[in-house]
Parts: C-alpha cells; sequence; structure tokens
C-alpha cells in the first residue's frame, strides 16, 4: 500500500515550475518594460492599434486625426481616480496597474493553490471531529494534500511582504495620508499587523495539521485508541480557531485589496470557495490513485460521496455568492455597490463565466446520481469546478490592482504552472510518506465496507 | 378467484432482513412484498426492484416551479403593477431579476418537494381514508415482514425462511383485491 512519487510526475511537477518561472519572470520584464518615460507614447500606440479599426468602422474620415480622437476618449471616461481626488495623472495610473499586474497573477495563483489544502485541512478535521465512518479510507490523501498548507501560505505571505503596495494599496503611506478612511482601519491595516496574523493564522493552522498528522501516524501502530481520541479532541479545537481565523485571514489577505469596501459574509464566501475546491482536489488525487491501482479499498460510494460534497458545496458557494451581491445590488449604497459596479462593466465575462462554470455546471453534470459514480465525469466537472474557483480569486483581487487592464495572458498561466508544479510535487511527495491505509482507525471497517 | 395462499416471515432486524433477502433471492424465489417501519437503505436493489424514477419526476416538477415563479413575478411585478422600489424602477424582468431570484428558488423547492410527495403516494396507491395494507401492525412498530407466494412449495420455504433467521413465519390465505 506504499505509493512512492513517480519519476514522471516529479519530472512533470519540475517542468511545469521552470515553464512557470519563465512565465512569471517574462511578466515582471514584460510590465516593467513600460516606465515614466515612455508610457504615454505606448498607451498612445495601443490605442492608436485599437483606435484604427475602430475609427474606419465608424467614420473612415477622421482617420488622420487617431490621435486627438484618442484623448478625446478618454476625457469622456468618467475615472475613478480623478473622481476621489488622487492627484495623479491617467497615465501614471495606468503604469501602476501594468506594474502591478504580475504581482496580482502571482498571489492569485498562490493563494488559488494554498487555498485548496487549507480547504481540505478544514474537510479533514471535520472528518475527525464528527467521527464520519465513511472517509477514515480516504485520511491519507487528505494528509497528503495538507502538506502544502504550510509552504503554500508562507509562499502567499513573502508575496504579500514584497509586492506591499502593488497589492496593498493601503501599505502605501502616501495614499493613508490623503485617505481619511483607510486612516481609521489603520489599527488593523497595517503592514506589521497584517504580517504578525499572517504568521500566527498559518502557525495554528500547521500546529494542528503536524499534530494530526502525528497522531493519525502513531495510530497505525497502536493497540489502543488513544491516538484517535486525541486527534478528536484537537480536530474540534483546531475547527474552533479555523472558522474565526479563516475569517480574519479572508479580510486581511483578499478583502483589504479593496480597502473602502468590506462585506459581512466575505468569510463565508471565501470558506466556500476553499472548501468546494479542497473536496474536488481529494476526489482527483483519489481517482488518480486509484487508476494507479493503488487505494483498492476506496469503492465507487467514495467517490460518489465526495461528488455530493462537490455538487453541494457548488450550490452553498452560488448562494453566498449570491446573498453577498443581492443585498449590495438591492440596498445600491454608492461605496458598497462600486465593488459589483467595477465587476460587471469591467469583468462582465469572468464575473459571470464563473457563475456558470461553478453553479450551473455542475448543478447539471453532477445532478445525476449515477454520474457521481464515473470518474472521468467527477474528473472533468471537478477541472471546471477548479478552473471557475481560479477566477473566483481572480476576480476578487485584479479589479483592485489592474482594474480594466486584466487579461489571462502569460503572467497568469505562467504563476498557476508555477505553483501547480509546486503543489504537485509537495503533495505527492507526502503521500509517499506514509502508508495509504490508515488500518487502525477505529472507523477503518466501516468505512471500508462503505456502501450507498 | 380462488384465494392464494402467501407465506409471511417476520424479521426483527433489518441486517439479518437484509441478507434473508439476498438469500431468498440467490434461491430464486419472488418476494411479494417486504413491510418495514422504516425505509431500509439498499433493500430495493437487494430484491431486484426497478431503479426509481422519482428523481426524474422531481426535476420536471422543479422546471414547472422555476416556471411558474418566473411567470408569476413577471405578472405581479412588471406587467400589472409595477412599482419603484428603492430606486428600481420595475419595468423590465431581467434588470429586477435579482430580487426574484429567492422566489424563483423557493417555488423550485416547493414544486419539487410537494409534487414529489404527491406523485409517491399516488404511485405508491395510497389515498386518504384507505384501508391499511400491511398484514400485521407489528411492521409499523419494529418488526419487518416479506412475503412470498406459495406454489406448491411450502415446506421448502418455511425451512429456507426458519434458516434465515425469521422469528415467525405464518401460513396466510390472501384475498384477492384490488391490489
Amino acid at each position: 500500500m506504499e505509493y512512492k512519487i513517480s519519476n514522471r510526475l516529479k519530472i512533470g511537477a519540475i517542468v511545469l515550475i521552470i515553464l512557470g518561472l519563465f512565465g512569471v519572470g517574462y511578466g515582471f520584464v514584460d510590465s516593467h518594460s513600460y516606465t515614466e518615460e515612455n508610457i504615454t507614447k505606448r498607451l498612445a500606440e495601443e490605442h492608436d492599434a485599437h483606435g484604427d479599426g475602430h475609427a474606419e468602422e465608424a467614420h473612415g474620415a477622421s482617420h488622420d486625426e487617431a490621435a486627438p480622437h484618442v484623448e478625446d476618449n478618454h476625457s469622456g471616461e468618467a475615472h475613478s481616480e480623478q473622481a476621489e481626488g488622487h492627484e495623479m495623472s491617467h497615465e501614471e495610473h495606468v503604469l501602476h496597474q501594468i506594474h502591478n499586474r504580475p504581482y496580482s497573477a502571482l498571489y492569485v495563483a498562490a493563494f488559488f493553490f494554498f487555498m485548496i489544502a487549507l480547504g481540505v485541512l478544514a474537510f479533514y478535521a471535520i472528518q475527525y471531529a464528527a467521527q464520519a465512518g465513511w472517509s477514515p479510507v480516504l485520511f491519507r490523501v487528505m494528509e497528503g494534500i495538507t502538506s502544502y498548507v504550510l509552504p503554500g501560505g508562507l509562499i502567499v505571505l513573502a508575496i504579500a511582504f514584497v509586492a506591499d503596495k502593488h497589492l496593498f494599496i493601503w501599505m502605501d503611506p502616501d495614499v493613508v495620508a490623503h485617505d481619511a478612511l483607510i486612516q481609521g482601519k489603520s489599527g488593523w491595516l497595517n503592514k506589521t499587523g497584517f504580517m504578525i496574523r499572517g504568521l500566527i493564522f498559518l502557525g495554528g493552522w500547521s500546529l494542528y495539521r503536524c499534530f494530526s498528522r502525528k497522531f493519525s501516524i502513531a495510530q497505525d501502530s497502536a493497540d489502543d485508541n488513544r491516538n484517535f481520541k486525541k486527534n478528536f479532541r484537537i480536530s474540534a479545537a483546531f475547527l474552533v480557531f479555523y472558522i474565526y481565523t479563516e475569517s480574519m485571514m479572508s479580510w486581511d489577505w483578499i478583502m483589504s485589496v479593496d480597502p473602502h469596501w468590506f462585506s459581512t459574509l466575505f468569510g463565508w464566501y471565501v470558506f466556500a470557495s476553499m472548501f468546494v475546491s479542497g473536496i474536488t482536489v481529494i476526489a482527483m488525487v483519489t481517482i488518480y490513485l486509484k487508476s494507479k491501482g493503488l487505494l483498492e479499498f476506496v469503492n465507487d460510494s467514495h467517490i460518489h460521496d465526495l461528488a455530493k460534497f462537490m455538487f453541494g458545496i457548488s450550490i452553498f458557494w452560488t448562494y453566498l455568492w449570491f446573498s453577498q451581491f443581492m443585498l449590495i445590488w438591492y440596498s445600491n449604497i454608492p461605496e458598497e455597490v462600486t465593488y459589483f459596479v467595477t465587476r460587471i462593466e469591467d469583468y462582465k465575462l469572468p464575473f459571470f463565466g464563473m457563475v456558470a462554470m461553478n453553479f450551473i455546471f455542475p448543478l447539471l453534470l453532477l445532478m445525476n446520481s449515477d454520474y457521481k459514480r464515473i470518474n472521468w465525469f467527477v474528473i472533468m466537472a471537478g477541472i471546471v469546478i477548479l478552473c471557475g474557483h481560479y477566477v473566483d480569486i481572480f476576480n476578487m483581487i485584479m479589479p483592485a490592482t489592474v482594474g480594466d487592464r486584466w487579461f489571462i495572458g502569460i503572467p497568469e498561466i505562467g504563476s498557476i504552472l508555477l505553483f501547480g508544479g509546486i503543489f504537485l510535487f509537495i503533495v505527492f511527495t507526502a503521500l509517499g510518506k506514509a502508508p495509504l491505509l490508515a488500518k487502525r482507525n477505529p472507523f477503518m471497517k466501516e468505512s471500508e465496507h462503505f456502501h450507498y | 378467484m380462488e384465494a392464494s395462499k402467501v407465506i409471511h416471515a417476520i424479521y426483527t432486524d433489518d441486517d439479518v432482513l437484509m441478507s434473508a433477502v439476498k438469500k431468498v433471492k440467490a434461491e430464486k424465489h419472488h418476494i411479494e412484498e417486504i413491510y418495514t417501519p422504516f425505509p431500509v437503505h439498499g433493500l430495493d436493489k437487494a430484491m431486484g426492484l426497478a431503479p426509481t424514477r422519482i428523481a426524474i419526476t422531481a426535476f420536471m416538477y422543479g422546471c414547472v416551479g422555476l416556471t411558474v415563479a418566473i411567470v408569476m413575478m413577471n405578472f405581479i411585478m412588471i406587467e400589472d403593477w409595477p412599482q419603484d422600489i428603492g430606486g428600481k424602477p420595475s419595468f423590465s424582468y431581467i434588470e429586477n431579476m435579482p430580487a426574484f431570484v429567492p422566489i424563483m428558488f423557493e417555488l423550485t423547492v416547493f414544486f419539487a418537494a410537494h409534487l414529489m410527495v404527491i406523485t409517491f403516494y399516488l404511485r405508491s396507491r395510497m389515498w386518504p381514508f384507505k384501508k391499511a395494507e400491511n398484514p400485521d401492525p407489528r411492521t409499523t412498530d419494529d418488526h419487518f415482514l416479506m412475503e412470498i407466494a406459495i406454489h406448491d412449495n411450502e415446506q421448502s420455504l418455511t425451512s429456507l425462511l426458519k434458516e434465515t433467521g425469521a422469528v415467525e413465519i405464518n401460513i396466510v390465505d390472501k384475498e384477492e383485491d384490488a391490489h
């Protein structure tokens, strides 16, 4: 029942990391080729190329007046930074957005893979705390995935530290000096506090992960259930700690990119996203290991149950997404509704596309009971769900940092490859470190015979 | 028509019942009916019953409910009596759609749930004031009853059922009814 990360997978992961590094590197080089000196010229060129076809279609005669025409367009658009009274030219603003993009791309992908591991950790703790009888055969898979919590979390924090005001505008003292709202929040929103809190969250989560894994391994060779009982107790305690810290983490790491805006159910919303992504990855890793001839004690019914969770939590995510949207849409308070105005105006495709991917698609695909047992069906639905939740995180970060200059291009895909590679490498190495069956778990017999 | 004889085997545990069903099926006897005080998971599969189609009806009822909600809200809020609520004048259904989503959701669930229950009762031939079909009132408490028709094999059936752990075996003349 031992698993060893195969050489092919290892090389594949390393190739992903290298490709990703190239993509990320290209993103930084490309964005920094825009400087204060050339930004005006390059933007004009961009608009020229863009405006050309446009002008020809609309009114061919004014073709040679392309440059002034572009300027006109600009003053016409009501730019938010002018409305808010920042003393910043349009060019400077766009330059910032261009420079923010590779950082944001890196951050979105890093958070996405970290959140998968954290979601699995919560799911794992729930299984222990509820003394679930169906899931112990999957414990080692879950423990493998949660090995990414600590490295993944440190990466996210490190990016936040380095990216600084590129991601978190409240880390820029100039901005804070002119912004009464952020000044009022600076007791919470300051870089030292951010880092300390981040380390406390991560410390708590990885401490639980470390002990739980230790007890789980110790239980394998024990002759009583002491380790299991300890695991039960620390899991219950962890869940209390987790639900508070996860919420605070979502304010710090995500919601604060829009420091003026807040939503009271944001923590739950992010939780639903990480939970469904985590469960999806458990199902995918399980199916992968099964296809290698391992985990023969995992049967159809376990996959069926995981797929039920994917289906159910997708709907839960939609419920929270819609609850957040509807209340803000209905009350229509300017400082709240601006969040969705930006997303619907500049991010129409990813914003509504993610609802299709995260809700309508799993709803229709996984509704039928029989389909939840078909492995390739679960994998296909899982890929769409994961892409959808990447876009979800993308929609949370990007509008605040790059505005309408978003694209899922080389920096974004490079970041996904980079962290995807690290994730695969760490998770599958950890999977090889312990037997795949937690054989002395008191519920193991029930779990092996689990049958729906 | 001549009254047919059936055998009633009574069990007191659902696990024993399940293994009994598997044994009886293995011996190629046809189980007429099983009466249980609560739903026993997997019993339908063990008895070899055709898979239920109630999920399909539930989906269709849900679609009906969704349609009713859309048509109803469109009539009430847009066509019949448009109001300006919170600066959102009701000129267009699609623009006011977020406000109607909770109603669309609730009516989908309402229709699916209620019509599914009604369908289930009708399909099970149950209606108010109907005489109960279960032959032994203990099956509403803590006993399980398996009914098998006898075709000149009383002896072998009885011994088989005894083996499977039945606590009581009765031979009954069953009157033919509309059933």
